[in-house]
């Protein structure tokens, strides 16, 4: 399941319907709205995106990630619009037999997700606002 | 023919607009409208700083030709996550 959403996102709701009996492991990993950035106070980001391309390539990381991995199932959603410190940004929620090759696609799928879809922050501080260009 | 460019992030901040539609000359590349744009704008010099390219929603390089009604997107490197 690939999602843009701009709701919260409900991380409990998508285990829930992803996992299955025959599953060993669900390996979660939620972005998370750090409330600082390079020693400043951060108190609210703006995730945009590019959403067709965003899309296509959540798609295509997603099917990379049941190819090079054993897992049943694969979930990437991605929250877009003002989110503040503590909220979830990206939820990557992956199911398999065994917690290995679950572990390793979720790594798979977020950093991929740093690395080539195109969705952008930008930090608003107390004093201003900056774009975020690079990951971390 | 006509190209519909699309800026995102700081290049949309740039050029002051989302989206503008260009009439590109014959064998124009995405290099070509790049440079084109950087005399529009000079803050978009592809040589300053680094600009993604994307064709129809596919990661191009710079050398990639162009067709009528092409979708040209713009951006900064990316930021999500």
């Amino acid at each position: 399941m690939i999602r843009l959403v701009r709701e919260p996102i409900d991380v409990a709701g998508i285990r829930r319907s992803l996992a299955r009996e025959e599953d060993g492991a669900v390996v979660i990993f939620e972005g998370v709205v750090r409330n600082h950035s390079h020693g400043k106070r951060v108190c609210s980001l703006e995730y945009s995106a590019y959403e067709a391309m965003a899309l296509s390539e959540l798609e295509q990381a997603d099917t990379e990630a049941r190819r090079q991995f054993d897992i049943r199932d694969i979930a990437i959603v991605h929250r877009l619009g003002r989110l503040y410190p503590g909220e979830c940004s990206v939820a990557v929620v992956v199911a398999s037999a065994h917690r290995a090759a679950a572990f390793n696609a979720c790594r798979f799928a977020i950093d991929t997700i740093k690395n080539k879809v195109p969705i952008w922050k930008k930090e608003f501080f107390e004093d201003g606002e900056a774009w975020v260009e690079s990951s971390d | 023919m006509m190209i519909r460019v699309l800026f995102f992030a700081s290049l949309a901040d740039i050029a002051g607009t989302p989206e503008i539609t260009l009439d590109a000359p014959e064998h124009a590349t995405v290099g070509s409208l790049l440079a084109g744009l950087a005399a529009r704008f000079p803050a978009m010099d592809p040589n300053q700083g680094r600009i993604l390219s994307a064709v129809n929603s596919r990661y191009v390089r710079r050398d990639e030709p162009l067709h009528d009604g092409d979708e040209v997107a713009l951006f900064p490197p990316v930021s999500g996550g």
